[in-house]
């Protein structure tokens, strides 16, 4: 067995994260202008006075970068809560997270509270925070129950959170102005034109930290997978690895959705393409969902970059439209 | 459970809503007037469920008919008097009937309550957000309709002469490119909705001496991304503000937050502009003085002595 993830691992690996560098390359030199690059790069024009670079620096490349980080993000937490749930439906979404986000960025709309400092919005702070206290709800419902984190808890608590929180949203929309429930509709599709790089600054820290526990985690997940009795008797702190897993799976997704709004499909597709394409190896599916996410949401973005072009098309509507029926094809193609 | 059915219509009519709270909605046609059975006199209780209708009906001279208004009337303050009727989503047709209406002004896409109304064999009289012309001549309809026909006539007149007048200030200044903005997240450049090349907010700044960038957009509003921005390159930026005005501190850091497109003509040359006020957006009898405030801001030259 070691032998051949290790085999995967040398040659999947590399050609996931070459994916991902292509994309995060290739992405920026394509919009809905067309701009020349030598000219974006030419260090003699003033800065003020090109508007290539302007086009290249400030409004794609953090665009590309988000779109990098979110994908990743939301790829690896798909596979660490499918993984600690022991559930192919689990999203990074199923346990509240984003209902608790985007309830956060729905309260800041609608009550005119969008103040903003060092060019963040407190839109994504509040879903940010929104993001932490569902998680911490649903965290503190889980481990009320036993010594360890019950995953039937937590499962169930995120789903009913989700359904709760759904509801406030709608009542928080229903009292908002019309403008107010259009921006919280519009923010609710994801959109990754953040046009600076100060939120990407922001969100770093948490997806940083997090990528670290998922870094450690590929080994617990794949003795999870088999049952958590299976796991405490090959030496797993089955407690400490649930909650490792669970806080830092929640951590990233809050960042990632405060960023770019909650963007669905990536979490659920990418992790379930890669497992058809490379097996069920944690140590190979990890790394090479979030290459593979960064990948696709770069390119599901340019999608919603050009289709339309001038206009845009809300990147979540994307995800969902080319992620879904894909998805459903290979699922037939390999059923 | 009927629970996710209301939360769907929620949101489309929430899109709708938006479009008509920011009076950017435009369809080619204004006004209809379906009547119960040919009521030949002037209607005496009137309901307005669309604000920009309340404040034509109050400046030209019905406002004494009006017998409620909708929840988010505010303007004239005699409006606010008025029993409140629910809005555009909400329309609360028991009240609405409990006051006996002769006439209930609705929007266009307020159905359900047209279909309940003419039930109750209630005049309806029915109206779209469009372009500039279309305010004068629901102004001139509504006239007619009400038996205010004099009052609506000297109303219209006004608006035009204040619309000639700013036509003759800024006429012959060379026409400014310019984008005009009516909301975003702020201290951020994100979720920027500036005006297509349809609707009266187009027309405004038409009015007013500018061009619009996307005046090639055939929609009402258009979600300006960062590259489009910068691709357009705006001469000018108006940042129309609805609501309470900005104070100084309010408007340099609105104009601030610009500063990092550094490369658009009108950061470079400071003619970010943002113009706040109540009324701004309404296509109603302040829409001359709305589009004088924009006039003012582009052709700063063309109002000095």
């Amino acid at each position: 067995m070691t032998t051949g993830v290790r085999r995967r691992m040398w040659t999947v690996l590399p050609l996931c994260a070459a994916g991902a560098v292509a994309a995060i390359v290739i992405a920026p030199t394509v919009g809905s202008t067309s701009i020349s690059l030598t000219r974006a790069f030419d260090t003699s024009i003033p800065w003020a006075d090109n508007v290539d670079a302007q086009i290249f620096f400030v409004a794609r490349l953090p665009r590309v970068l988000a779109a990098a980080v979110v994908g990743a993000t939301l790829a690896a937490s798909g596979v660490v809560l499918q993984a600690l749930l022991r559930n192919p439906l689990a999203t990074p979404f199923t346990l509240g997270v984003s209902a608790g986000a985007a309830l956060g960025a729905m309260i800041v709309i609608a009550a005119g509270l969008d103040v903003g400092a060092l060019g963040v919005s407190t839109v994504p702070m509040a879903s940010f925070a929104g993001s932490m206290g569902a998680t911490a709800i649903v965290y503190w419902l889980a481990r009320s129950q036993r010594r360890g984190l019950s995953t039937n808890v937590l499962l169930l608590a995120g789903v009913t959170l989700n359904a709760f929180f759904s509801a406030l949203i709608m009542f928080v929309q229903y009292l908002a102005d019309f403008t107010q429930s259009f921006r919280t509709l519009r923010w609710l599709m994801g959109d990754l034109d953040v046009g600076s790089y100060g939120p990407l600054v922001a969100a770093a820290p948490f997806v940083l930290l997090s990528f670290a526990v998922f870094a450690v985690l590929p080994r617990t997940l794949n003795l999870l997978t088999l049952g958590s009795d299976v796991a405490a008797a090959r030496g797993v702190d089955v407690a400490r690895a649930e909650r490792l897993a669970f806080v830092s799976a929640s951590l990233a997704t809050g960042a990632a959705v405060s960023l770019a709004g909650p963007i669905g499909f990536i979490g659920i597709v990418v992790p379930h393409l890669v497992r058809l394409l490379v097996g069920a190896d944690h140590r190979v599916v990890l790394p090479a969902s979030a290459f593979f996410g960064a990948a696709f949401l770069i390119g599901c973005d340019l999608v919603s970059r050009t289709a339309l072009a001038p206009l845009e098309l809300p990147v979540g509507i994307v995800t969902a439209m080319i992620g879904g029926p894909f998805f459903l094809w290979q699922l037939v193609r390999h059923s | 459970m009927r629970q996710p059915r209301p939360s769907r219509r929620l949101v489309v009519a929430g899109l709708l809503a938006c479009l008509a709270g920011t009076a950017v909605a435009g369809w080619s046609q204004p006004v209809a007037t379906s009547g119960g059975g040919g009521a030949q006199s002037a209607p005496r209780r009137i309901i307005s469920l669309v604000p920009a209708l309340t404040e034509m009906l109050f400046a030209i001279g019905a406002g004494p008919q009006v017998a409620a208004v909708s929840s988010y009337d505010t303007y004239p303050a005699e409006a606010a008097t008025r029993p409140r009727v629910g809005a555009l989503l909400d329309p609360d047709v028991e009240r609405v009937l409990s006051l006996t209406p002769d006439l209930v002004a609705i929007y266009g896409s307020q159905s359900d309550l047209r279909r309940q109304l003419e039930r109750a064999a209630i005049p309806v009289y029915e109206y779209r957000h469009a372009a500039l012309p279309d305010i004068l001549l629901t102004i001139r309809d509504l006239g007619r309709v009400t038996g205010h026909a004099a009052g609506a006539e000297a109303v219209a007149a006004g608006i035009e002469r204040d619309l000639a007048a700013v036509r003759a200030r800024v006429g012959t200044r060379a026409p400014l490119r310019t984008l005009l903005v009516f909301g975003r997240e702020p201290n951020a450049l994100r979720n920027i909705y500036a005006s297509g090349g349809l609707g009266f907010l187009h027309d405004m700044l038409v009015a007013a001496g500018g061009v619009n960038v996307f005046a090639d957009l055939k929609q009402q509003s258009v979600q300006a991304t960062t590259e489009l921005l910068l691709a357009r390159a705006p001469d000018v930026i108006l940042e129309v503000r609805e609501g309470p005005a900005y104070s100084s501190a309010q408007v340099r850091q609105a104009v601030a937050d610009w500063s990092r497109l550094a490369s658009v003509p009108a950061v470079k040359n400071g003619r970010v502009h943002v113009v706040s006020g109540a009324g701004l957006v309404v296509p109603g009898p302040r829409v001359a003085g709305a589009v004088a405030r924009l006039a003012r801001a582009l052709h700063p030259g063309a109002f000095t002595p």
